[in-house]
């Protein structure tokens, strides 16, 4: 028999371990302690804390492959008992030292709750509740298969339910009344019944789903459903898609639906870039400056002191397809400086062009046009047939209205001649030129119509703010769509909006924990670049050869 | 016979290096040409000349009558003129199939925009292609891979899909790059009954690089010799094996003159 590798279980212990004392001694674990989940028992602290062990323990004991059960349960044991040292470490040093006066965050709060509200002696039971999670780790990775992924789903489930409880109890008050949510949650938190019952009827539901699935064989000749039962299933999802979006501002109130207000513009930035980045990889990291540009030029075309001319030039229908218009002419004029560029040059340029944009706008040449630092004021909000879209509810369309069509128009290009190009350049631009692909139109062509979806963004974004000033267009715009299409998965339409849901909408649900957005954020696009570097939902490969018999030629175009 | 490439006294420097030195070559149509030589003779930069990749210093390439050294790449592939790679270059990350449409991009004319809302043209140019592809497919023999990601391919496949996208635009002159680079000698021979094959099914004018002799002399009609960017020999395949330059060129000047002194002394 193997002996076992104790050392990479004292490495993954030490992880576990590393990370909990870091997160407490930035203050992470205090801060979201204050947030409950589970009754007042499970907050969003021990979440941070433990998490690690828990994880420690499991890595331990899948490294040991051929470990038999209690072999395995002793190494998460083991793991667990070491990921708890750096903390206790810390505890102990805190009280003989004060270290607060080093470690800002390092209070008495943070001790209490490292010390489960015992004082020193508690340090042994944080030991023991260590050991137990890093046990429950190795346990939980002998289990079977199937238990092992339903008892995580269900765990997740649970999780995100009181994570997003915000979200839930609004959609909850919205359907069946306020007084249906005293039921459930006690303040934000799930009430501990309530979560489980829940974790065992998730966890069985997702176990008789797997178990059921793994029963019925895959026949190849069942699994082919053919074209009418296929299209039947299309207009279904398309249906309930369309009536989720429809309502959705509805249930969700005022606060969720500026949530995904946002979200929706950056889905609109997202499809934008990901035609420039993700199709045709000409990687821009100055893309905000078109954005700016519509935004702009929908400002100062229809607020009453634009352009100085007295009076808004135009309404927003007509002020719409002009600011499109400008971003695209201004995508093709500062594609033609980079044509020659490529990766990392090409980032650099674009990157100068973006803040050049912005400075632009500052200064005090443009100021009696753009206003300087005081930006464009008085945008009117837009009306039609009557309707005046005054709340973030009736913007929500608009956006919506606006994605969907840069989603179908992405769609469209990506299966077509066009969208080959842009690949085939991605791939390898002296062989797409070899090909006959003329590289300066395919790569302006790339620059304008994705210039063009981000200008669409800004108009609607503008005419949303009533006022667009300099430094909403800043880098961390571009940095931010950039993220999204990389999490989500490069050239993947699906993959641009769970980026922006993910990106986006999440961390404006978890305002509470606005301080550690950024490096929550670094922390995930480097979990990503490692473990996943596809993203979410990475582009699937269209399957033409064999498809092509059944009539799909254009593939599933909308 | 006409001659469909003519390139005249081309010349092409690298700083200080004379890649290729006045250079001249004639290729019939329909025909099956070789340049051979030793690494670094100077054969890839040629084809990168002829092909426009690179712009030649002196003297003049024409195809089918017109002068081709001064356009640009994807003009010269629109022209009829169409290449593989020495180190495979296919689109890795995209489908054998689309690999092959991309290839066929010379000849698809629908305006760009009209995949938006699907125009009759543009729906039926794009059925024609997609069945086009799968016919190309299925002539390299690599029929039900069609919808595998080029770089998943095995190799002999990628140099098979690597010709037939080459095939696509549908040239009068196909230039390949040491298409048996890396093949053994049964894959060779398979490589070389289907080039062979090419030309005899569709016509198309084959100049091929080769450095290893032995590929070339069975299916080439002519063969043109380089070595430090100059022409040294040209003529049958025969010709050139008895060629003394050529051997000294291939083995060096003492293998050269040793092989001559076996030589005669066995008369």
């Amino acid at each position: 028999m193997k002996t076992i590798q104790w050392r990479t279980t004292l490495r993954y212990g030490l992880l576990g371990g590393v990370a909990a004392l870091y997160f407490s001694a930035i203050g992470m674990v205090e801060l979201f302690a204050g947030r409950n989940l589970v009754g007042t028992t499970i907050n969003m602290g021990h979440i941070l804390l433990y998490g690690g062990v828990v994880a420690a323990g499991f890595l331990a004991a899948r490294s040991e492959a051929h470990a038999r059960l209690p072999q395995r349960l002793v190494i998460g044991l083991v793991a667990g008992l070491v990921a708890a040292v750096p903390t206790i470490a810390l505890v102990l040093l805190d009280s003989v030292w004060d270290m607060e006066a080093i470690f800002v965050s390092m209070n008495n709060p943070l001790i209490r709750l490292l010390t489960l509200g015992r004082g020193l002696p508690g340090l042994g039971m944080f030991l023991a509740v260590c050991g137990a999670l890093g046990l429950a780790g190795g346990g939980y990775n002998s289990m079977p298969g199937e238990h092992k992924a339903a008892g995580a789903r269900a765990l997740a489930l649970v999780l995100i339910v009181a994570i997003f409880s915000d979200l839930v109890t609004q959609v909850m008050s919205n359907l069946f009344g306020r007084g249906s949510l005293s039921l459930f949650f006690a303040g934000k938190a799930l009430k501990p019944a309530v979560a489980i019952v829940l974790f065992v009827l998730m966890g069985a539901v997702f176990y008789f789903r797997a178990v059921r699935k793994a029963r019925t064989p895959l026949d190849p000749e069942k699994v082919k459903v053919d074209k009418r039962t296929r299209l039947q299933r299309q207009v279904v999802q398309f249906v309930v898609v369309g009536i989720i979006l429809l309502v959705a501002p509805q249930v969700l109130g005022s606060f969720l639906s500026q949530v995904l207000f946002e979200v929706g513009r950056f889905v609109l930035l997202g499809l934008g870039l990901n035609i420039v980045v993700g199709y045709a990889g000409l990687l821009d990291l100055g893309y905000v400056a078109f954005f700016a540009v519509g935004a702009y030029t929908m400002g100062l075309l229809t607020t009453a002191t634009g352009l100085n001319m007295g009076g808004g030039v135009m309404n927003f229908w007509l002020a719409l397809p002009v600011a499109v218009l400008i971003s695209v002419l201004f995508g093709i004029l500062l594609g033609f400086p980079v044509l020659s560029l490529r990766g990392d040059y090409l980032a650099i340029v674009t990157l100068g062009f973006g803040e050049i944009v912005r400075i632009l706008a500052l200064s005090d040449w443009l100021k009696p046009i753009m206003g300087g630092a005081q930006g464009v004021l008085f945008i009117p909000t837009p009306h039609i047939f009557g309707v005046t879209f005054d709340t973030p509810q009736k913007m929500y369309y608009l956006v919506v209205l606006g994605a969907l069509l840069a989603a179908f128009v992405s769609i469209r290009l990506r299966d077509s001649r066009l969208g080959r190009q842009w690949m085939a350049m991605r791939e390898d631009e002296d062989v797409a030129e070899a090909m006959g692909i003329n590289l300066v139109q395919t790569k302006l062509l790339a620059f304008a119509i994705g210039a063009g979806f981000s200008g669409l963004g800004g108009a609607i974004f503008a005419a949303r703010l009533g006022n667009v000033f300099p430094h909403s267009f800043n880098l961390l715009i571009s940095l931010n769509a950039l993220s999204l299409i990389i999490v989500g998965g490069m050239g993947s339409i699906p993959g641009v909006i769970v980026g922006a849901v993910a990106l986006v909408g999440l961390p404006e649900l978890l305002r509470e924990f606005q301080e550690y957005r950024l490096l929550i954020y670094g922390i995930l696009l480097i979990v990503m670049m490692l473990n996943r570097p596809e993203g979410f939902l990475p582009a699937e490969v269209f399957k033409r050869e064999l498809h092509a018999e059944e009539g799909e030629l254009a593939g599933t175009g909308d | 016979m006409a001659n469909i490439l003519i390139a005249r006294n081309v010349t092409k420097t690298f700083g200080g290096l004379v890649a290729v030195n006045d250079f001249t070559l004639d290729v019939a149509e329909n025909s099956i040409s070789s340049v051979i030589g030793p690494n670094g003779a100077g054969k890839t930069t040629f084809f990168n000349c002829v092909t426009g990749f690179y712009k030649v210093d002196e003297g003049e390439i024409l195809f089918g009558g017109g002068l081709i050294h001064n356009l640009r790449t994807d003009v010269v592939t629109r022209k009829g003129i169409s290449r593989t790679y020495q180190n495979i270059r296919l689109f890795a990350n995209m489908s054998a199939i689309e690999n092959i449409l991309v290839g066929q991009h010379p000849r698809l004319k629908t305006f760009w925009a009209a995949a938006v809302w699907k125009s009759k043209g543009f729906v039926e140019e794009e059925a024609a292609a997609v069945e086009e592809a799968r016919r190309l497919l299925k002539f390299v023999g690599l029929q039900g891979l069609g919808d595998q990601l080029a770089r998943n391919l095995p190799y002999g496949a990628q140099r098979r899909l690597e010709i037939a996208r080459a095939l696509a635009s549908q040239p009068k002159l196909l230039l390949l790059d040491e298409p048996t680079a890396g093949m053994n000698p049964n894959e060779t021979g398979e490589m070389t009954r289907f080039i062979q094959h090419l030309r005899d099914e569709l016509g198309v004018t084959i100049l091929l690089i080769e450095h290893d002799m032995r590929v070339v002399m069975g299916i080439s009609e002519q063969v043109t010799v380089l070595d430090y960017g100059s022409k040294i020999a040209e003529g049958k395949p025969k010709q050139i094996q008895s060629n003394p330059r050529v051997i000294e060129a291939y083995l060096g000047r003492g293998a050269a003159s040793g092989l001559k002194a076996v030589k005669a002394g066995k008369h």
